[in-house]
């Protein structure tokens, strides 16, 4: 190793020199931690200001709402597969008061939809996905020695923990009171906003004026209000972030890792993040306008409307105004939720197909393309809502576009696995699974881009299982693979391998299962989010009775599925605690993550920072004769970069 | 009792399993190998599953597709239909043969490429070549899908003809209402000011919008006179209150009997109330009196009321002045519409254009067979156009089912019921159409509503 930059060359990261000394030339900060300011348990696991453990206590809150979210699918989908029937699972859940007789109630049907999407959104998959790995991974892989800001990072996992409990809380609303704490006065001025039982019931979208007339559905009384107040302040928690690792990423990287030589994870991270922080405020701002025409009487997305027998004087608002303002988020969402996974994935398999990842520039072109696209795209979500055709027409071709960046990364995958020496972990597995659900999910995308042929199948179960198969379980398979792979370096210890295999195999299974057969749901016509389908008995008995074999196929998969992620919680928990200790780099890979000591320090490396000369794929290089070479190898001569 | 037993069985279940865990480590550390070791065993055991799990992938789509078919919503009956049908087994053809080729390159590269002794993998960083081949081949693919759809999407939202027959769809939580635009083809005004109980479509004559004005009057003095009455309620309390002798309560009650029986002006009655504290304190006319202020409750509903007070005299003064800038002569459109619920008939072959209006929060009028769609949006107009071209009875026939209708559903969250919010539709041929349509001309929205009100159509003409 070269000698590395004295110390002053490097921007202090705010947090880690906290009451320190002004240090010496050439002296290690890690030392002065030790030595003067031990942690206690307060600073060190709860915080901490330490972006390893962030990622940990992102990871943590985040499985517990991914959670949640799936018990709460489960849920729907028994309802969905056998309506009508007492089930004793809804009563037990659900209690006397939602599912009286073992029957689940209309609203609350609505309220667990609801709920599903928004905690599997923006709670597991952004703030879990993101949250975690960017943490983790950003100040590792660039060799610093922690977040530009270490108090900021704490800070957005506060508010994302703040939110989250917000949101859990929501599912237990009754009549205005949370786990029998009233909140609010039902009698001052502002009736129906703090009163109302049951979470939000306007769909994870929720449309106003649906969300905003406590009048229309029991939810968007108290319910919509815990919604919107928690998801201000995970947006709030997601700006934070973002720019903290839009910071990290362009001030603190190492000696010698240029832009060009950041490993692929780092890139989709800082894309991710760029969106996150161009997109978010604009959520923010269609939140708080809502809130505004719920609390303050203002009519930004009411007009002329009769509710019940209610007639309100608001007039000149539009609701339509309130979906391109969530859909500006909604669809580079998409890609936040996305990217990151796709990142991961490209470090997977390098890793383990021992190649470098094949045309790693187009990989960075396609991260930036997919990224600036995403921005251009929303109204795809708003075919049908009476836009003007010709504004239709441009996203039409917009959307169809990103296409190309796609099928670049997918074939960039593809010539990355060929011809190379496959180590099935798995978190390779994971990895290949992603791509194909990526493929799988990703054609449909092509279909329901179409605005001609939206008009057919919009809001219907096939885009169900477009949306769940390319993003929620190329997400979820993305944040698996993370798990396996860098689960050494979060916890120092290794999960078992063959619990892993079985985790795998049955979720790949079980979640197309789920979600496959949801196509010809769609293509049958099938309206999503209905409570259940006896309306066709009126008119078509045939596609009922198709529907319904395929409904009871669907949910018996879910279950299944939702069944064997007890094997990973069991293998996650186990193996955290009792699992065999983990080597130095057990992935033998070449990044700079592996090159700290397994034990975690504050600071990262307790010597000097590490340097770069190379990219992060030099895996199986001709003319060397080991299998991979380290991003701190100096290049011998002769040597070319790549 | 049951919830016991599944515990203790989820209980040992998870200590088996961990015993299990642990002495599959222990023959890991006999052998001195890592968990990051990868059996060649293992390696290849997976690497045959991915083949295993791609047939099972792809015989799970063929079955799908034998078993429930294209589409279960039978053949596109509508000319706008067929078109997109087209295009879309077009598009299909076009994506499953990238899912089966994709997916297939996928699986056979992870079963073929897995790691075998003494082979080496290949570094194979970049080919501009081989990246342009898939960068523009896609290009290509999607221009020419752009292209189609382009094409069918500006023939699906262009202009309804001029002699497209016109439907306003109304829709509120959770039903669907229809009005056809009678004789003359035209649909008259409406404004949703002029609901009222026998009117639920807001439609605009001269004589709704007196109705409308005189109701909402009426209701105005309705709130008025309940405010009074809880300012008076709350006034005579505290009143009562202020002294404890009960000659002066009774005859604090009497009073109020006697005011409350009458029509009275707040102040008035306040007046009279003071009178009577100031005879029995002596104090005369110029005493000065401090109340308590009135408890929570009766300050929120009288909050209450006083807010629903200001939103009927914003709505009051529009409707007057609606009133005012309104043109009788327009009144002939609007009286003889026909409002239809329940069933929305229709003509085979005959085009229409459907305008679409919602009372209370977003609704979407879908339309599967016709494979027509648009959202119903409270303030804003939104509309479509299409041709049926198959009878219910031409396509009961196509789907082999006796009992089979179209239908309209609602495709846009909308509350508790929305699963239920539905229309059923019936295509006629011609004759049979014209001859219901007949039938209901003898029953407009004027006869309806003003069977008495002839003169209004005379004047208007």
């Amino acid at each position: 190793m070269k000698k590395s930059k004295p110390f002053e060359e490097f921007v202090l990261p705010q947090g880690t020199n906290k009451g320190l000394k002004q240090p010496k030339l050439g002296e290690v900060l890690i030392d002065h931690d030790h030595d003067h300011e031990e942690e206690n348990f307060v600073s060190k696991y709860i915080f901490s200001h330490d972006h390893k453990m962030i990622g940990k206590q992102f990871l943590m809150t985040a499985v517990f709402m991914g959670l949640v979210a799936m018990m709460l699918s489960i849920l729907f989908r028994i309802q969905l597969a056998w309506p009508g029937e007492e089930s004793s699972v809804l009563s037990l859940f659900l209690g006397d008061t939602w599912a009286p007789d073992g029957i689940l109630k209309e609203d609350m049907y609505l309220g667990l939809v609801t709920l599903h999407g928004t905690i599997m959104v923006f709670f597991l998959l952004t703030g879990g996905l993101s949250g975690t790995f960017s943490n983790l991974l950003i100040p590792l892989q660039l060799g610093a020695r922690d977040m530009a800001s270490g108090f900021m990072n704490m800070l957005s996992y506060w508010f994302f923990f703040l939110s989250s409990l917000l949101m859990f809380a929501s599912l237990f609303i009754q009549e205005g009171a949370v786990f029998g704490i009233q909140i609010g006065d039902p009698t001052t001025s502002l009736p129906g906003v703090w009163d109302g039982s049951g979470p939000a019931m306007a769909g994870w979208t929720i449309y106003p004026p649906l969300s905003a007339l406590p009048q229309s559905v029991s939810g968007s009384g108290l319910g919509m209000t815990f919604w919107l107040f928690s998801m201000t302040i995970f947006i709030a928690s997601s700006l934070i972030g973002s720019l903290n690792y839009i910071v990290t990423v362009l001030n603190l990287r190492t000696k010698g890792m240029t832009m060009t030589r950041m490993p692929l994870t780092i890139w989709a991270f800082f894309v991710t993040a760029i969106l996150g922080t161009l997109s978010f405020p604009v959520l923010l701002s269609a939140a708080l306008l809502l809130l505004m025409d719920r609390m303050a009487g203002t009519s930004f997305y009411l007009s002329d409307i009769i509710v019940g027998s209610d007639m309100l004087a608001n007039h000149g608002g539009s609701p339509i105004l309130y979906q391109h303002l969530f859909w500006f988020l909604g669809h580079p969402e998409v890609y936040i939720v996305l990217l990151p996974a796709l990142g991961l994935s490209s470090e997977v398999i390098a890793t383990n197909s021992r190649k470098p990842i094949f045309g790693y520039k187009a990989m960075i072109g396609s991260i930036m393309a997919i990224g600036f696209l995403s921005f251009i795209v929303w109204g795809h979500h708003m075919f049908i809502t009476g836009m003007n055709p010709f504004l239709g027409s441009v996203f039409v071709f917009t959307t169809l576009l990103i296409a190309i960046p796609s099928a670049v990364k997918v074939f960039n995958y593809l010539t990355t696995l060929w011809k190379g020496s496959l180590v099935l972990t798995p978190a390779m597995m994971f990895a290949i699974g992603l791509v194909s659900t990526f493929i799988t999910g990703g054609v449909t995308g092509i279909i329901l881009a179409d605005s001609a042929l939206d008009i057919a199948i919009h809001d219907t179960y096939f885009v169900v299982a477009h949306f769940h198969i390319v993003m929620g379980m190329s997400a979820v398979f993305g944040m698996f693979a993370g798990v396996y792979h860098w689960f050494p370096k979060m916890f120092g210890r290794m999960m078992n391998t063959r619990l892993g295999y079985v985790h795998f195999w049955l979720t790949i299974i079980g979640a197309y299962g789920v979600f496959f057969p949801m196509h010809f749901v769609g293509l049958a016509g099938a309206p999503r989010r209905y409570y259940n389908y006896s309306v066709y008995q009126d008119f078509d008995q045939g596609a009922l009775d198709m529907m319904m074999d395929l409904n009871v196929i669907v949910t018996t998969f879910a279950i299944f599925s939702a069944v064997a992620q007890i094997i990973f919680l069991f293998n996650f928990f186990y193996s955290i605690f009792r699992g065999p200790r983990a080597p130095q780099n057990p992935w033998r890979s070449t990044t700079l993550e592996w090159t700290t000591p397994v034990e975690h320090v504050h600071g990262n490396w307790p010597g000097d920072l590490p340097t770069v000369h190379r990219w992060p794929y030099d895996y199986s290089k001709p003319g060397s004769d080991v299998d991979f070479i380290m991003q701190t190898e100096p290049l011998a001569e002769g040597e070319e970069e790549h | 009792m049951e919830k016991i037993i599944i515990l203790i069985v989820l209980v040992t279940g998870v200590i088996a399993l961990a015993q299990l865990v642990r002495l599959y480590e222990l023959t890991y550390k006999l052998k001195d190998r890592g968990e990051h070791d990868i059996p060649n065993r293992d390696n290849n055991l997976n690497a045959k599953l991915m083949i295993g799990f791609m047939l099972f992938l792809f015989s799970g789509f063929i079955y799908l597709v034998l078993r429930f078919g294209w589409t279960g919503r039978g053949e596109a009956a509508s000319i706008q239909g067929v078109e997109t049908d087209w295009l879309l087994n077009i598009n299909f053809v076009i994506i499953i043969a990238v899912f089966f080729l994709t997916n297939f390159l996928l699986f056979f590269f992870s079963f073929k490429y897995v790691r075998k002794p003494g082979v080496k993998a290949k570094y194979y960083s970049h080919n501009n070549k081989l990246e342009m081949i898939w960068t523009i081949v896609p290009a290509v693919v999607l221009a020419v899908i752009i292209i189609l759809g382009l094409k069918s999407w500006s023939e699906l939202t262009a202009d309804a003809s001029k002699k497209a027959e016109k439907i306003e769809l109304f829709a509120y939580q959770f039903a669907w209402v229809a009005r056809y635009a009678g004789e003359d083809n035209t649909l008259g005004k409406f404004d949703y000011k002029l609901t009222t109980g026998n009117n639920e479509l807001a439609l605009m004559t001269g004589s709704t919008i007196d109705s409308s004005v005189q109701e909402m009057g009426k209701s105005i003095e309705a709130v008025e006179q309940k405010l009074k009455l809880i300012n008076f309620d709350y006034l005579s309390s505290e009143y009562r209150s202020l002294i404890s002798s009960s000659d002066y309560k009774s005859d604090v009650d009497e009073l109020v009997t006697e005011i409350s029986s009458s029509e009275f002006n707040l102040v008035g009655a306040e007046e009279q109330l003071k009178q009577l504290y100031g005879r029995y304190t002596g104090g005369g006319d110029h005493i000065k009196i401090t109340l308590n202020e009135p408890n929570d409750e009766t300050k929120s509903i009288i909050g209450d009321l006083e807010k629903d007070l200001s939103t009927k005299e914003r709505l009051y003064r529009s409707l007057v002045q609606m009133k005012q800038n309104h043109n009788p002569s327009q009144d002939k459109y609007t009286l003889n519409d026909i409002i239809q619920k329940d069933t929305l008939y229709l003509c085979k072959g005959r085009e229409y254009d459907f305008s679409f209006r919602a009372k209370d929060v977003i609704h979407s009028a879908y339309f599967p067979h016709f494979r027509a769609q648009m959202n119903v949006v409270p303030g804003m107009p939104t509309s479509f156009k299409f041709t049926p071209i198959l009878t219910t009875q031409e396509m009961r026939a196509s789907k082999n089912n006796d009992e089979f209708n179209y239908v309209i559903m609602c495709n846009k969250i909308c509350g508790g019921a929305h699963y239920k919010m539905k229309m059923i539709v019936v295509v006629y041929p011609e004759a049979e159409y014209d001859d219901w349509m007949a039938l209901k001309r003898k029953a407009t929205f004027k006869d309806q509503y003003f069977p008495n009100e002839e003169t209004e159509m005379i004047a208007a003409k």
